[in-house]
C-alpha cells in the first residue's frame, strides 16, 4: 500500500511535468488526466475512497472532457504545436522556475517541521455523506448555487 | 501498522502546486494556463485529503468536495471565456489581451 | 399680565413676517400701518404690562413660555423675566421705537424700498425686546445677535452705494469682536456656574466667587467686551460714526435710542458680576470717561450734522459707562432713558433738516434756517439743551446723578468727576455749535426750501420734545433691581460742586456763542495756529483711531491675506494630491495588461509573505 502511494506520487509529478512541457495540447491533456488519476490513487491510499472516486469521475472524467471539447472547437492543428514551441524559449523558464522553487523550498521548510505518521484509516462514504448532509448542508447549498452560477455564466459567455 | 509520514503527502501536494505555478507563469496559450490552474487547485485538494487522513476525520474530504465544485464551475466559466476570446481575437495567446494596461 | 408678555416681541415679529412675505407688494399706506402699527400695539401692551406690574408691587416676574432646547441638564427656556429694569427698557424701546416708526412712515415715503425698511425695523424692535426681556443669557444672546444683524441690514439699507455696504460691514465686524468676547464669557459662566439663567447665575456667582477672584474678573471682562462693542465705547467705537450711512430714522432708532444702549443694559443686568470684580468696574468707569472725552473733542470738529450727533451719542454712552463704573446703576439707566428721548429727538430733527435741504449734510452749508424750519429748530433747541444738561431739562437730572455718584466715589472719584465735568463743557460747545451754525447766522443756499414735515413726522417730534424737556421728572422703578448693591445715602455734595455742575455746561454754551454766534472769537484765527490745525485734524479723524486700526489690524490682515493668497495650508493638501498622482503614474506602469505578469506578481507576493511569516 505504501509503495503504491510513492509510485502514484512519482507518476503524478512526472506526468505534471510533462503537462507543462508538452507542446501538443491533446497530449498535454492526456498527461493531465494521468496525473489526476495518479492523485486519485493517492487519495485511495490515504483512506479517502470517496474522494478518489470523485477525482476520477469528475476531474479526470467530466472536466477533462470539457477541455477536450473546447480544444476540438478551437481546432488546434500542427500550426499551434509550432506556435507553442516558438513560445517556449529557455528565457521564459528562468523567472517562473526560480519563483516556484523558492516557494517550494519555503513550503518544504514549513512542512518538515511537522512529524506525524498518517494512520491511513479509511473514512468511508457513509461518514462523508452523513457529515455532508448534516452539519455541512449549508455548504452543499452554496456549492449548488455556485454550480448554477457557473452554468449560467458559461452559457452566457459561450453564446454566439 | 504500515504508515506514511504526513510530510510526504504534503510535499507531494507542494511539488504539484509549484509545478502548476510554473505552468501558469510560463505558458502563453490560455488553455495551458487553465490546465495549470487545475493542477494547482488539485494540489490544494490533495493537501486537504492529507489533512483529513491526519485527523482521521471526514471534514477534509468535505472541503475537497467543495474544491471540486469550485474547480468545475471555474473550468466551465474559464472555457466559456476562452471560446469567446477565440471568437473575437482568433488566437489563444494571452499576451494579446493586454489592452487593459495603465 | 403673564398672558400679555409674549405679545411684546410677537407684534413686531408678525409685522416683519407679513412685510417680508409680501415682499413689497403692499401699498405704502398698508405697509406704514403694519410697520408702525405693530410697534404701536407693542407699546400699548407694554404700557398695560408696566401698569399692572408696578401696581402689583412685585419685584420681579418670570414668564416661562416653552423650553427652547433640552440637552442633558442644560435646558434654556424661552422665558421672559420682568423687573423694573426690563420694564424701563421695554417702555423705551416700544415707546421711542413707535415714535420713530411713526416718523419714518412719513420720512421714508419716497423710498422705493419702503416695505423692506419697515420689515427690518420691526425685526430690530423684536430682537431688542427679546434681548431686554430674556430670562437667560442664551436668549439674550439671540436678541443681541438679532440686533446686530438688523443693524447691519439697516446701515447698509441703501446698498447700491458701495460705501454704505462698507459701513455696514464695518459695524458688523467691529461689533462681532465684542460679541465673540461675550460668547466666550457665556461659555465661561456656563462652565463655571452650570446655568445661563441670569438670576440663578448671578446668585451662584455671588455665593461661589470671592470679590476680586480671577473667575469673576475674567467673566466680567468678557461681558464688558461685548458691551463695549455694542455700545461703541473705546476701543470698539469706530463703527458708530460710519454707521450714519443708513437713513436718518435708523440712526435715531439704532444708534441713539436702543441698540447702543444694549451694552449698558447688559452691564446693568449683570451688575452683580461687576461688583464682584471692582477692578473691572473701575476699568468700566475709565473707559466711559476716556470715550466721552475723546468723542466730545471729535464732535467739536465735525461738519456732518449726523456725525456730530453720532459722536455725541458715543460721548453720552460714555457717561452711562462712567455711571456704571462708579456703581450708579440706576443713574445710568436713567441717563439711558433721557438720552433715548433727546437723542431720538435730535436725530429725527436732523432727518427733517436733511430731508428739507435735499440731503445736505454739511452744517456749514446751512445757516439761518430757524424761520424756514421751525419745528426742526424747536426740536434742536430743546434736544441740545437736554444734551448739554441745561438745568431742569431731562439730561440735567440724569447727568447730574452720574457726576454726583462719581464724586462720591473714593479713590479716583475726583478725577472721574473732573473729566465728566470737562465732558459736559465740551457737550455744551458742540451741541450749540450745531444749533448756532445751522439755525442762526446768515443763510447760505437752500433759500427756497420749505420744511418737509407731515403730521406723521411732526407728531413724534413734538412728543419727544415734551419728554426731552420733562423726562427728568420721571421716576424709574429700578430700585428693587439694584437694591442690594447700591448705597443709599444722602448726598454730601457741597453747593459749590452743584454750582459747578450747573455752570459748566452753560459756560460751554457761552463759548460756543462767542465763537459761532457773536463771532467775538474767530475760528479762522484759531485755526491759523499750526498746533490748533493739527489738533483739529487729529480730532476730526476721531483721534486717528480709524487710521490706527487700519495700521494695526486691517493692513496686517490684508498683508497676511496677500502672502497667503495661495493658501499655505492648502499647499499641504495639494502636495498630497501631487504625491498620489506621481505614485499613481509609477504604479500604473506596472499595470501592463499582461496576465502572466500579474500572476507572477501574485506568486512573488505570496513568496514574500511566506518569507516574512517564516522569518518573523
Amino acid at each position: 500500500m505504501i509503495l503504491l502511494f510513492y509510485i502514484a506520487g512519482a507518476v503524478a509529478v512526472i506526468s505534471t511535468v510533462a503537462v507543462i512541457l508538452q507542446t501538443n495540447i491533446v497530449h498535454a491533456l492526456i498527461y493531465l488526466i494521468l496525473s489526476l488519476l495518479a492523485v486519485a490513487v493517492c487519495f485511495y491510499v490515504l483512506g479517502a475512497p470517496f474522494a478518489a472516486v470523485l477525482e476520477a469521475i469528475v476531474y479526470a472524467g467530466a472536466i477533462m472532457v470539457l477541455f477536450l471539447f473546447v480544444i476540438m472547437m478551437l481546432n488546434m492543428g500542427q500550426h499551434s504545436i509550432d506556435q507553442e514551441r516558438s513560445w517556449m524559449g529557455p528565457k521564459v523558464w528562468i523567472v517562473p522556475s526560480i519563483l516556484a522553487s523558492v516557494l517550494l523550498a519555503q513550503l518544504l521548510t514549513v512542512i518538515t517541521q511537522y512529524d506525524h505518521e498518517l494512520a491511513l484509516t479509511t473514512v468511508d462514504v457513509m461518514e462523508v455523506s452523513a457529515l455532508l448532509f448534516g452539519p455541512y448542508v449549508l455548504a452543499v447549498e452554496l456549492a449548488s448555487l455556485l454550480l448554477l452560477a457557473g452554468l449560467v455564466a458559461a452559457y452566457h459567455l459561450a453564446k454566439k | 501498522m504500515e504508515s506514511i509520514p504526513i510530510e510526504h503527502g504534503l510535499i507531494l501536494a507542494g511539488i504539484l502546486f509549484a509545478l502548476g505555478l510554473v505552468g501558469v507563469l510560463t505558458r502563453r496559450n490560455i488553455v495551458f494556463v487553465l490546465m495549470s490552474l487545475e493542477i494547482m487547485i488539485n494540489a490544494s485538494g490533495l493537501a486537504f485529503i492529507v489533512a483529513a487522513s491526519r485527523w482521521e476525520h471526514a471534514d477534509g474530504q468535505i472541503m475537497f468536495l467543495m474544491i471540486l465544485t469550485l474547480a468545475a464551475a471555474e473550468v466551465a466559466v474559464g472555457l466559456g471565456l476562452i471560446i469567446q476570446m477565440y471568437r473575437r481575437y482568433h488566437t489563444v495567446d494571452i499576451n494579446v489581451l493586454s489592452q487593459m494596461k495603465g | 399680565m403673564q398672558d400679555l408678555i409674549w405679545l411684546l416681541p410677537t407684534y413686531p415679529l408678525l409685522g416683519f413676517l407679513s412685510l417680508v412675505l409680501t415682499s413689497g407688494n403692499l401699498p405704502k399706506k398698508v405697509v406704514g400701518a403694519i410697520g408702525a402699527g405693530s410697534i404701536g400695539l407693542s407699546f400699548l401692551t407694554a404700557a398695560v404690562i408696566a401698569y399692572q406690574f408696578l401696581g402689583s408691587g412685585e419685584t420681579h416676574l418670570v414668564v416661562e413660555m416653552w423650553t427652547w432646547m433640552a440637552v442633558g441638564n442644560f435646558t434654556p427656556g424661552f422665558s421672559f423675566y420682568l423687573d423694573g429694569l426690563a420694564v424701563v427698557m421695554m417702555l423705551i424701546i416700544t415707546g421711542v421705537g413707535f415714535l420713530i416708526h411713526l416718523y419714518s412712515a412719513g420720512f421714508m415715503l419716497d423710498d422705493p424700498s419702503y416695505s423692506r425698511f419697515f420689515a427690518y425695523m420691526n425685526l430690530f424692535v423684536a430682537s431688542m425686546l427679546v434681548l431686554v426681556l430674556a430670562d437667560n443669557l442664551l436668549l439674550l444672546y439671540l436678541g443681541w445677535e438679532g440686533v446686530g444683524l438688523c443693524s447691519y441690514l439697516l446701515i447698509g439699507f441703501w446698498y447700491e452705494k458701495p460705501e454704505n455696504g462698507y459701513a455696514a460691514r464695518k459695524a458688523f465686524i467691529t461689533t462681532r469682536v465684542g460679541d465673540t468676547s461675550m460668547a466666550i464669557g457665556l461659555f465661561l459662566l456656563f462652565a463655571e456656574l452650570g446655568t445661563l439663567n441670569i438670576q440663578e447665575m448671578l446668585h451662584a456667582a455671588e455665593t461661589q466667587w470671592a470679590v476680586g477672584s480671577g473667575l469673576a474678573v475674567a467673566a466680567s471682562l468678557l461681558l464688558l467686551g461685548g458691551a463695549v462693542g455694542k455700545s461703541a465705547q473705546l476701543p470698539l467705537q469706530t463703527w458708530l460714526p460710519d454707521a450714519m450711512a443708513g437713513p436718518t430714522p435708523i440712526s435715531a432708532l439704532i444708534h441713539a435710542a436702543t441698540m447702543v444702549t444694549a451694552g449698558v443694559y447688559l452691564v446693568a443686568r449683570t451688575h452683580v458680576l461687576f461688583e464682584l470684580a471692582p477692578n473691572v468696574q473701575l476699568l468700566l468707569a475709565w473707559i466711559g470717561l476716556i470715550t466721552l472725552l475723546m468723542a466730545g473733542f471729535t464732535a467739536m470738529t465735525q461738519h456732518d450734522i449726523k456725525r456730530i450727533l453720532a459722536y455725541s451719542t458715543i460721548s453720552q454712552i460714555g457717561y452711562m459707562f462712567l455711571g456704571l463704573g462708579v456703581g450708579a446703576w440706576s443713574a445710568s439707566v436713567f441717563h439711558l432713558m433721557t438720552h433715548a428721548f433727546f437723542k431720538a429727538l435730535l436725530f429725527l430733527a436732523a432727518g427733517t433738516v436733511i430731508h428739507s435741504l435735499h440731503h445736505e449734510h454739511s452744517i456749514f452749508k446751512m445757516g439761518g434756517k430757524r424761520k424756514q424750519l421751525p419745528i426742526a429748530f424747536a426740536s434742536f433747541m430743546i434736544g441740545s439743551l437736554a444734551l448739554a444738561a441745561f438745568p431742569f431739562t431731562s439730561g440735567y437730572f440724569s447727568k447730574d446723578e452720574i457726576l454726583i455718584a462719581a464724586l462720591e466715589m473714593e479713590g479716583p472719584g475726583m478725577i472721574l468727576w473732573l473729566g465728566g465735568v470737562l465732558g459736559a463743557f465740551l457737550t455744551g460747545i458742540y451741541s450749540f455749535r450745531l444749533v448756532f451754525v445751522v439755525f442762526f447766522g446768515e443763510s447760505k443756499g437752500h433759500h427756497e426750501e420749505k420744511e418737509v414735515a407731515g403730521l406723521s413726522m411732526a407728531t413724534p417730534l413734538i412728543i419727544l420734545m415734551v419728554f426731552a424737556l420733562f423726562g427728568g421728572w420721571i421716576q424709574i422703578p429700578v430700585d428693587a433691581v439694584f437694591s442690594h448693591g447700591e448705597v443709599h445715602e444722602e448726598h454730601h455734595i457741597s453747593n459749590l460742586m452743584h454750582a459747578i455742575m450747573i455752570v459748566v455746561p452753560l459756560l460751554g454754551i457761552g463759548v460756543s456763542y462767542l465763537f459761532f454766534m457773536s463771532k467775538t472769537f474767530s475760528v479762522e484765527k484759531l485755526m491759523a495756529n499750526p498746533l490748533a490745525t493739527r489738533l483739529h485734524g487729529f480730532w476730526f479723524s476721531g483721534w486717528g483711531m480709524d487710521a490706527l486700526y487700519s495700521f494695526l489690524f486691517v493692513r496686517p490682515f490684508v498683508f497676511l491675506a496677500q502672502v497667503n493668497k495661495n493658501d499655505l495650508i492648502d499647499a499641504v493638501y495639494a502636495l498630497l494630491v501631487e504625491i498620489t498622482r506621481v505614485a499613481h503614474v509609477m504604479i500604473a506602469r506596472t499595470q501592463t495588461g499582461q496576465l502572466r505578469w500579474y500572476a507572477l506578481s501574485i506568486g512573488g507576493g505570496v513568496v514574500l509573505l511566506i518569507t516574512l511569516g517564516v522569518v518573523l
